[in-house]
C-alpha cells in the first residue's frame, strides 16, 4: 500500500510537471483563425491525456526499477503474480470510455471548425507544379497572392492543375489537399491582421520545398482598396507583364534566359531561331510557336528534352497573360 | 576461384545479369518486330528487371526441388550440406536457423544504407538553403530512406519469426521449408532492384508514391514499384508459412494459452501480412500499368481518380505498421519476465490485444486520408476506429507495468533496451490521439510532428526490441557472447539521442515545418533545431557502429556461451548453444506454463525420456 500511494502522488506530480513543460515550450505559431482557436483547445485536451498515461507509466515502471531492482548478493525470484482479472477489465474499460469521450469531442471540434458562413468570401485555388494561384469570382480578380478581409469566413474552392498539393497555413492549423479532376473545400475565417505564408503540405516533385505564396490578412477598407486597385491594373505594359509573369510562375526554374543548360530548353535567342525536334523534323520559332508551348506543351518536343515534363498553361494563364509573356520572349537574345 | 562461384548468392547475381539482359533484348526486339522505335528505356528495363529477379531464384537454386518434383525426382529433406560452416549462409539452405539468419543480416545491411540515407540529407538540412544535393537527389534520397527501412523491418522480423517460431514451438522446422528459402531469397533481388533506382534517375514521391505525381516520375519510380512488390511476396509466403508451423507442428501439450507469448504475436502479425499485403502490391503494380501501357486507373482525364490509390495503399500500409511493431511488442512481452523473474502479467489479455491490435488495425486506414478530399462523412467513424486501437495497445503497457512491479530486476544490455522500447513506444503510442481526432490532424498532417510520432512508434516497437532480442539470442545463434560494455555503450548512445532527435522532430512539426522538403525558410527560425536533430542522427549512426564493432569483436574474442545464460524457462536454453542442426534431439512436451518464474518446482516443458 505504501508503494501504491507514493506512486501516485509521483503521478500527479509528473502530471503537472510535463504539462506546465509542454506549456512554457511555446508548441504552436499564432493563432490568426477561428478555427484555430478550436483546434488548439482540443489539442490542449490531448496534452493533458499526454501528461497523464506518460506520467502513469513511466513513473510507476521508475519506481518499480528504483525499489524493485536485485540489490547486490540478493537471490530468489519476484512475486509470482500471474494476473488479475478485475485489475484487466479495470484497465481495458476506462481507456475504452476515454477514448469515446475523445472521439465523442473531437467530432464536435470537427463540427466546429467545418461550421459554414453562408456570407462567405469565395476563392477559387489552383495550384500546379510549383504556384499558387487564387482567383476572386465575385471580383474578377487573378491574383498569385491570397488577400483576405479579417474576421469574415473565406470558402476556398480548391483544385489542382496537375499532381496533388495541399493548403496549410500553420497559424490558421487547418490543411486540405488540392486534387486534380476535383473540387475540394476548405473554410477559414482569420481572425488577424498580418501576414503569413500558404505552403504547400503534400510532396508534389522537385521543388515542392519551395512552393509558397503570401496571405494578406488585412483591414476590410484596406480589402476593398486592393480590389479596386487590382481591377485598375489591367493596363499595364505587355512586356513589364510579360516578364512579371514569367518571375511568378517560375518559369526560369527550367528554362534559363542566359543561354545555360537547365531542364527545358533556354530562351535565349529562342525568338526567330530553327528548333531542332525530337521527331527530326525542324521549325521556326514564331510568335505562333512561343504561344503553343506555352498552353499545349507537348505538341513540340525540342530534341534532346522529353515529353511530359512541362504542364500545360492552359487553363492558368488568360489570353492577355500568354500574349504578354510571348512578347517578352521575344525580346530575348 | 571454382569455390567462389560455387556460392549460391553468387550464381544468382550472375543469373540475375543474364536475366535482365535478356529481358531488355526480349522487348527491344519485338518493339522493332511490330514496327516501334526499337528502343524505349521503361518497358525494356521493367522487363528486364522482373526477368532478372526470376532468373536470380533459379540461379541461387531456390527454386531446384520445386523443378525436380515436376520432372517427378526425389529430393532429400535438406539441401545438399556440403557447405560446412559460414558458406551455406551464402546459398540457399532449408534450415529455419540459417535462413533466420540470411533474414538478419540482410536486414542489417538495408538498414545501414537507409540509415546512411538518412544521415545524407539531415546533414543537407542542418543549414538552410541546399549545400551539396539538388532538390532531386534530395527527394531520393528522403524516399528511399523510407521503403528501404520499410523493407529491412520486414526482413527484420521475418529474421525472428523464423529463427525463434520453431524453437520456441519445438519444431523440426518450418512447416513449408522451400517456401522459407523462396521467401528469403526473392528478397535480394527485389532490395536490389529497389536499390537501382537511385541510378536510374531517381524518384521524387516519398515512399508513398501517390498518383498523380509517381505517374509522371522518372524511371527509378518503376524500380521502386517493381521492388517492393516482389519483397511483398517475401511477406505473404512468410506470413502463410508461420501461420502453418504455429497451427500444425507444435510440441504434445502446447495448447494455445502455453505458447510462449512471442508465438501470438507472430500469429497476428502474420494473419496481417498474408491478406494486406496484396493491396500494396495491386496499388503499386496499377500505376506501373498505367505508366507503361497508359491505363488510367489514377488519372483524372481519362476517368480515374488519384484518391482510389491513397484507399487501396493504406488498406495495406496502415495494418502494416501493426506488422512492423507486433513482433517487437512481443519481444517485449517474451524477454521481460525473464529480467524481472516474475510470471508476464496477464498472459491472456497480452495474446489477445496482439490479436485485438490486428484486427482493428485493419479499420483504420482512413485517417492517413483525413485531408485527402475522400468524402467527408468517413472522417468521424474513421476517428472512432482509430482511437479505438488505444485499447489493445494499452492492455499491453499495464501488463508490463504489472509485470515489473514486485520483480527483482537486473539491468543486463537486453533488459536496458526492453526498458527503452516501452518508453520510447509509449511516446509514440500518446503522440498518435492527436492525429486521430480530425480537427487536430488538420493542423499535424505532413508535418514533423507525424515524422516524430512514427519514428517513435517504429524505434519503441522495432528498433530496440530488435537490439534487445539480438543480445538476447545472439549467443544462442553463434555460440559466442556478445561483449556487455560495449553494449551499454550502444545503448547509452542511442537512447538519448534518439529521444532528442524524436522530440526536436514533432516540436518543430507543431510549429509549422513541413515533412519532405529538402530547404526551409530561415524566417521559421528552425537551424539551430535542425542541428541539434542532425548532430543527434550522427550519434545513433555511431552507436551502430559501434554495435557492428561488437559483432565482429565478440565472434572472434567472446567468451562462449554455455548453459542456460539467462536463466530463461524457455525450451531453447535448456539445450547446447549454438542449437544443432536439428534442433531439439529430444522433442519435448510441455507440462505447465510458460512464465511462472518465482513458482518453486514448476515445470514449463519436459524432455523426453526426462522425468
Amino acid at each position: 500500500m505504501k508503494h501504491l500511494i507514493t506512486v501516485a502522488i509521483l503521478v500527479v506530480l509528473g502530471t503537472l510537471g510535463v504539462h506546465a513543460g509542454l506549456g512554457t515550450l511555446g508548441l504552436l505559431p499564432e493563432q490568426a483563425s477561428l478555427q484555430a482557436i478550436a483546434v488548439d483547445k482540443l489539442l490542449d485536451v490531448h496534452l493533458w491525456l499526454i501528461s497523464f498515461l506518460f506520467s502513469l507509466i513511466v513513473m510507476t515502471l521508475a519506481y518499480s526499477l528504483a525499489v524493485f531492482r536485485r540489490r547486490k548478493g540478493e537471490t530468489g525470484e519476484g512475486a509470482h503474480m500471474e494476473g488479475n482479472t478485475t485489475l484487466e477489465i479495470f484497465w481495458t474499460m476506462i481507456p475504452l470510455l476515454a477514448v469515446v469521450f475523445l472521439a465523442f469531442i473531437g467530432a464536435a471540434s470537427l463540427g466546429e471548425i467545418r461550421r459554414i458562413d453562408p456570407s462567405a468570401l469565395q476563392v477559387n485555388v489552383l495550384a500546379g507544379q510549383w504556384y499558387w494561384q487564387y482567383q476572386y469570382p465575385e471580383y474578377g480578380i487573378v491574383s498569385t497572392e491570397l488577400y483576405l478581409p479579417v474576421d469574415r469566413q473565406v470558402n476556398l474552392q480548391m483544385t489542382s492543375n496537375d499532381v496533388i498539393h495541399s493548403f496549410w497555413v500553420p497559424e490558421f492549423r487547418v490543411k486540405q489537399d488540392l486534387v486534380p479532376g476535383q473540387t475540394t473545400e476548405l473554410r477559414v475565417t482569420p481572425n488577424m491582421v498580418g501576414e503569413f505564408r500558404v505552403l504547400c503540405a503534400e510532396l508534389c516533385g522537385t521543388s515542392h520545398a519551395y512552393m509558397e505564396s503570401a496571405v494578406f490578412v488585412v483591414t476590410e477598407e484596406d480589402f476593398a482598396a486592393w480590389v479596386e486597385s487590382q481591377q485598375s491594373t489591367a493596363e499595364v505594359d505587355p512586356l513589364l507583364l510579360g516578364q512579371q509573369l514569367v518571375q511568378r510562375y517560375g518559369c526560369t526554374a527550367c528554362h534559363s534566359i542566359d543561354g545555360s543548360q537547365r531542364t527545358g530548353p533556354t530562351w535565349a535567342g529562342v525568338f526567330e531561331s530553327v528548333i531542332p525536334l525530337a521527331d527530326g523534323t525542324t521549325i521556326i520559332a514564331d510568335r505562333e510557336y512561343l504561344i503553343q508551348s506555352i498552353i499545349n506543351p507537348n505538341l513540340h518536343i525540342v530534341e534532346g528534352y522529353n515529353p511530359n515534363v512541362m504542364p500545360s498553361f492552359a487553363s492558368v494563364l488568360d489570353q492577355t497573360q500568354v500574349e504578354a509573356i510571348a512578347s517578352y520572349l521575344e525580346t530575348l537574345k | 576461384m571454382k569455390k567462389f562461384f560455387a556460392l549460391g548468392l553468387v550464381r544468382g547475381l550472375s543469373w540475375e545479369i543474364i536475366g535482365t539482359a535478356l529481358g531488355i533484348g526480349f522487348v527491344t526486339l519485338v518493339r522493332l518486330l511490330i514496327g516501334l522505335p526499337a528502343w524505349k528505356a521503361e518497358p525494356a528495363v521493367v522487363f528486364g528487371a522482373l526477368l532478372g529477379a526470376l532468373f536470380f531464384l533459379v540461379g541461387v537454386g531456390a527454386v531446384d526441388d520445386w523443378f525436380k518434383w515436376a520432372v517427378g525426382r526425389e529430393t532429400g529433406e535438406h539441401f545438399d550440406d556440403s557447405h560446412p560452416g559460414w558458406r551455406r549462409y551464402f546459398g540457399a539452405s532449408l534450415d529455419h536457423k540459417v535462413i533466420g539468419i540470411q533474414y538478419l543480416v540482410l536486414s542489417l545491411i538495408l538498414m545501414s544504407v537507409g540509415g546512411l540515407f538518412a544521415l545524407i540529407f539531415r546533414t543537407e538540412l542542418a543549414e538552410v538553403q541546399m549545400q551539396f544535393l539538388t532538390l532531386n537527389q534530395y527527394n531520393t534520397l528522403m524516399s528511399l530512406h523510407g521503403m528501404v527501412m520499410i523493407v529491412s523491418i520486414l526482413l527484420g522480423i521475418a529474421a525472428y519469426m523464423n529463427y525463434l517460431v520453431p524453437l520456441l514451438i519445438g519444431a523440426r522446422d518450418m512447416a513449408f521449408p522451400r517456401l522459407n528459402a523462396f521467401s528469403f531469397w526473392i528478397a535480394v533481388p527485389a532490395g536490389l532492384i529497389l536499390l537501382s533506382s537511385l541510378f536510374l534517375g531517381g524518384f521524387d514521391t516519398g515512399w508513398t508514391g501517390y498518383p498523380p505525381l509517381s505517374a509522371r516520375a522518372p524511371l527509378g519510380m518503376q524500380m521502386f514499384f517493381l521492388g517492393v512488390s516482389l519483397a511483398g511476396f517475401s511477406s505473404i509466403f512468410g506470413g502463410l508459412n508461420i501461420l502453418a508451423t504455429v497451427i500444425r507442428l507444435r510440441a504434445p501439450g502446447m495448447t494455445p494459452f502455453k505458447m510462449p507469448i512471442f508465438v501470438w504475436a507472430a500469429l497476428a502479425t502474420s494473419l496481417i501480412s498474408l491478406t494486406a499485403t496484396q493491396l500494396i502490391g495491386l496499388s503499386f503494380q496499377m500505376v506501373m500499368l498505367q505508366r507503361l501501357f497508359g491505363m488510367g486507373f489514377f488519372d483524372p482525364a481519362k476517368g480515374g481518380n488519384p484518391v482510389l490509390f491513397q484507399h487501396l495503399f493504406w488498406f495495406y500500409s496502415h495494418p502494416a505498421v501493426y506488422v512492423f511493431v507486433l513482433p517487437g511488442l512481443g519481444l517485449i512481452s517474451e524477454l521481460l519476465p525473464v529480467f524481472v523473474r516474475k510470471p508476464l502479467f496477464g498472459y491472456r489479455w497480452v495474446a489477445m490485444s496482439s490479436l485485438g491490435i490486428a484486427l482493428v488495425g485493419f479499420l483504420v486506414w482512413g485517417h492517413h486520408m483525413f485531408t485527402s478530399g475522400m468524402a467527408e462523412y468517413l472522417r468521424v467513424p474513421f476517428m472512432y476506429s482509430t482511437l479505438l486501437v488505444a485499447v489493445p495497445t494499452g492492455v499491453k503497457f499495464f501488463s508490463w507495468v504489472g509485470t515489473v512491479w514486485r520483480g527483482k530486476i537486473t539491468f543486463e544490455t537486453p533488459m536496458l533496451f526492453l526498458l527503452a522500447s516501452i518508453v520510447v513506444f509509449l511516446l509514440g503510442g500518446l503522440t498518435g490521439p492527436p492525429n486521430a481526432t480530425v480537427s487536430t490532424d488538420l493542423h499535424l498532417h505532413d508535418t514533423y510532428y507525424i515524422v516524430g510520432h512514427f519514428h517513435d512508434t517504429m524505434f519503441g516497437g522495432y528498433i530496440f526490441p530488435f537490439f534487445a532480442a539480438l543480445y538476447f539470442w545472439f549467443p544462442k545463434m553463434t555460440g559466442k557472447r556478445l561483449n556487455e560494455r560495449l553494449g551499454q555503450l550502444q545503448f547509452w548512445l542511442i537512447t538519448p539521442s534518439f529521444v532528442v532527435l524524436s522530440l526536436w522532430m514533432m516540436r518543430v512539426g507543431l510549429l509549422g515545418m513541413r515533412r519532405r522538403i529538402a530547404d526551409y525558410d530561415a524566417a521559421l527560425g528552425f537551424e539551430a533545431s535542425h542541428l541539434v536533430m542532425t548532430v543527434a542522427g550522427f550519434l545513433i549512426g555511431l552507436s551502430l557502429i559501434v554495435f557492428f564493432i561488437n559483432v565482429w569483436y565478440s565472434l572472434k574474442k567472446g567468451p562462449p556461451a554455455i548453459g542456460n545464460l539467462w536463466n530463461s524457462r524457455s525450451p531453447e536454453w535448456q539445450v547446447a548453444s549454438p542449437m544443432p542442426v536439428h534442433n531439439y534431439d529430444q522433442p519435448f512436451e510441455v507440462v505447465g506454463e510458460p512464465y511462472d518464474y518465482g513458482l518453486p518446482g514448476s515445470q514449463y516443458i519436459r524432455f523426453k525420456g526426462e522425468k
